[in-house]
């Protein structure tokens, strides 16, 4: 049993990404995206584009959002990704209000990062509604919702909390709307779609914005700040690797507005993999080819589950030899035993997502964080059931154990702990499975497993994508739940399945 | 062989045990009798030291039972114990529950295997059973099992709570005859707690009477019925005779 642990743990720690990388003559650099489609077509552009001077570029895709980037970047874990003017003043350095981009490039640089010229195009944050609905109620500027209070606002969450989002344009138009939705950018559309909602957030290079038949309502007391792409990057890597952002920096002024609307229509729409069309986009405006790889579905999934089950198993080995102790603890002191559950109680509470996040400024991005918030998780089963298990035990057999002579250690590892068996395995079993569903959420945080499909799919619309990841997680959790089934007859002393009545 | 000086205890609000003065012999074998909540089980485990009186002091073979838990547990291995039911360790065989405390012990696998040998033959438990878990036995041998534990160790004393509370009167009264015999056998100093006048007639040399956690009377059976100290030794001996002697 012992054996056959390590030797999956000796596969799973051979994942890309997760062993220490040999320091290496090669440049290197690391490229993050934010989880839209447009962001992801940048971030595969730029890891092509520094791939041409021979530098091996790792594009970590779809990382859960702006923060999660910008503290990424500043901590060392990426080298460069995608940004926009507008997020930097409006957001990040809110609090400064920063004029133009000359200050914000000395904002930038006094946190050691530089920023590109634009790439070529504004994705402004816009209103839109269904055309043929703008038309009927007259609708074609911000102002002209004022006169419809009854409409039904949906929102993505970004834009709900932002800064220039949603709080500062109703004060700035005085809209009188009180239905105010917040959720996912992708799910938006759909919701006009169905006549959910009747009023969304769009950028101003959405590929649905055509699609979907939608209509732009003009800003026209200028609330929204100019978007601009740039790319933001650290100065040191930069220094090291002069030739690498040369090539990077080629994207500048390189794609005009409606050339992003037609490459996210390509890959939201006709559902074309980013990295190929980023590599057309290149063969047509520079004239490069580059080689497309693409991986077969036995091996994606292979790679996925390697990455999940590396998530599960380290957070999970480490929640056991830490929460079983503290359950023995929380069931032999009755005052520190409640401090620790209801400690265990409130991690719990915390909603996952959060948890990745804040876990970022302290582990970065990646499996590290990741495996830390799955293996807080974990705690809270496991030492409830310890400590249940330890304390349901009858009081003659206790009192027998004491009446022998036999010290307190002896008692807890040949008497109470085999008797607690049961209930042990049982909080390790739910933790366990609980942990594969929880580990999807991994992907947003660039930590890969079965969400990265999740996610994408999500994006795009995909189905077929979501399954790839949400088939292999169900039956990842089953196996798992059966091998816990297993494992109970081999862990489970034979006297306690024997037993029927008493001592059960 | 104890001796309790002043003892007394209190769990709560409730007075389990009155300050009391008590010793037993040596070889002879002890009841404590009484009606349920008199005491006589908290009596019990202030002897092996499960429980600490609040006041006076209990003197094993001479000398106060140790107040360092692990010294205590070394006097514990002379007492042996056994509990209504057996209080037997489900995971563990039958031999293994007898065996438990030797290997700990790390007797050497010789002595384990002829000690656990005569066990069987004195307390007549079918040997082939000896592989069963408690769950596979039915009440009397699970009683017997308890009892192998208790004296596995060649203890000094045997101290016995109810060990035939559970079962049905035919098995009772066939481990009753058993216990007399394997108790003469030994000659070692027993000590019985139970609330039934039969059973502490037929396997009892001294009686300790006790109501409300106080000692009422002592001596033997006869003694007591011939010479009650309180009304209440007879009217406890009247009522437990009563369904057998009808108009009496």
């Amino acid at each position: 049993m012992r054996g056959l642990l390590a030797g999956v743990l000796l596969v799973l720690l051979g994942v890309p990404g997760c062993a220490p990388k040999a320091p290496g003559t090669t440049p290197e650099m690391r490229v993050g995206s934010k989880k839209f489609t447009e962001s992801v077509i940048l971030g595969e552009l730029v890891a092509r584009l520094a791939r041409l001077p021979g530098a091996s570029a790792v594009h970590r895709r779809e990382l859960g959002g702006t923060t999660v980037l910008w503290e990424a970047l500043k901590r060392g874990e990426l080298d460069i990704y995608p940004e926009y003017t507008g997020t930097l003043r409006q957001e990040l350095f809110a609090a400064r209000g920063l004029r133009d981009d000359a200050a914000l490039r000395e904002a930038l640089a006094a946190e050691g990062l530089g920023m590109s010229a634009s790439l070529g195009f504004n994705d402004t944050y816009a209103l839109g509604m269904k055309e043929a609905e703008a038309e009927r109620l007259g609708i074609r500027r911000i102002s002209d919702l004022r006169a419809h209070p009854e409409l039904r606002l949906g929102f993505s969450n970004e834009f709900m909390d932002r800064g220039d989002g949603w709080p500062s344009l109703r004060d700035r138009y005085q809209l009188p709307q009180r239905e105010v939705r917040g959720l996912d950018h992708d799910l938006a559309y759909r919701g006009l779609e169905s006549g959910a909602l009747q009023v969304t957030d769009l950028y101003s290079t959405d590929a649905e914005i055509a699609a979907y038949g939608l209509r732009v309502l003009e800003d026209d007391l200028k609330h929204f700040p100019a978007y601009d792409a740039v790319l933001l990057y650290r100065e040191d890597w930069a220094k090291r690797n002069p030739r690498v952002l040369a090539a990077v920096l080629r994207l500048e002024g390189l794609i005009s507005e409606p050339e992003m609307v037609q490459l996210n229509a390509r890959a939201r729409l006709e559902r074309v993999p980013e990295s190929q069309v980023a590599s057309e986009f290149l063969t047509r405006k520079l004239g490069l080819e580059s080689e497309l790889r693409s991986d077969s579905l036995a091996s994606r999934v292979w790679h996925r589950t390697r990455e999940h089950l590396f998530l599960v198993l380290v957070s999970l080995l480490a929640a056991v030899a830490v929460a079983v102790p503290l359950g023995v603890l929380a069931a032999k002191r009755a005052r520190v035993g409640q401090g620790v559950l209801g400690l265990a109680s409130i991690i719990q509470t915390v909603p996952s997502l959060a948890l990745l996040v804040v876990m970022i400024p302290l582990l970065g991005i990646g499996s590290r964080p990741a495996i830390v918030a799955l293996f807080l998780y974990s705690l809270l089963p496991i030492v409830r059931n310890t400590a249940a298990g330890l304390t349901g035990i009858p009081g003659d057999i206790r009192e027998s154990a004491e009446a022998l002579g036999l010290p307190p250690g002896a008692r807890l590892w040949r008497i109470e702990l085999p008797l607690a068996t049961p209930s042990i395995l049982a909080g390790i079993q739910t933790a366990a499975v609980i942990n594969v569903g929880t580990a999807t959420l991994g992907a947003l945080i660039g930590a890969g497993g079965y969400g990265q499909p999740i996610l994408t799919g999500i994006r795009l619309d995909d189905t077929g994508l979501i399954l790839e990841g949400a088939v292999p997680a169900a039956l990842l959790a089953l196996a798992v739940s059966g091998l816990f089934e297993l494992l109970e007859r081999v862990v489970v002393p034979r006297g306690l399945r024997v037993s029927q009545g008493r001592g059960a | 062989m104890f001796e309790l000086e002043g003892v007394s205890k209190r769990f709560g609000a409730t007075q389990a045990l009155q300050p009391m003065e008590l010793r037993l012999p040596p070889g002879r074998t002890t009841v404590l009798l009484g009606p349920s909540g008199c005491g006589k089980s908290t009596l019990l485990r202030l002897m092996n030291g499960l429980l600490r009186p609040d006041t006076g002091r209990v003197l094993f073979d001479g000398r106060p039972l140790p107040l360092e838990e692990e010294e205590v547990l070394a006097v514990r291995q002379r007492m042996g114990y056994a509990l209504q039911g057996g209080g037997l360790f489900p995971h563990l065989t039958a031999a293994q529950n007898v065996e438990l405390m030797a290997r700990y012990l790390r007797w050497p696998e010789e002595r384990i295997r002829a000690r656990l040998e005569a066990l069987v033959e004195l307390t007549r438990f079918p040997s082939e059973a000896l592989g069963r878990f408690p769950g596979q036995l039915s009440g009397g041998q699970r009683q017997r099992v308890g009892l192998m534990r208790a004296l596995m160790l060649e203890p000094d004393v045997l101290l016995l709570d109810e060990p035939l509370g559970a079962l049905d009167a035919m098995v009772r009264s066939e481990l009753q005859v058993d216990l007399r015999a394997i108790f003469a056998r030994l000659g070692k100093t027993v000590v019985l707690v139970t609330h039934d006048l039969g059973e502490a007639a037929f396997l009892g040399q001294h009686v300790v009477l006790l109501r409300d956690g106080g000692v009422v009377q002592q001596g033997t059976l006869a003694e007591l019925e011939s010479n009650p100290a309180d009304p209440f030794v007879t009217r406890f001996i009247q009522a437990q005779r009563l369904p057998l002697e009808p108009g009496a």
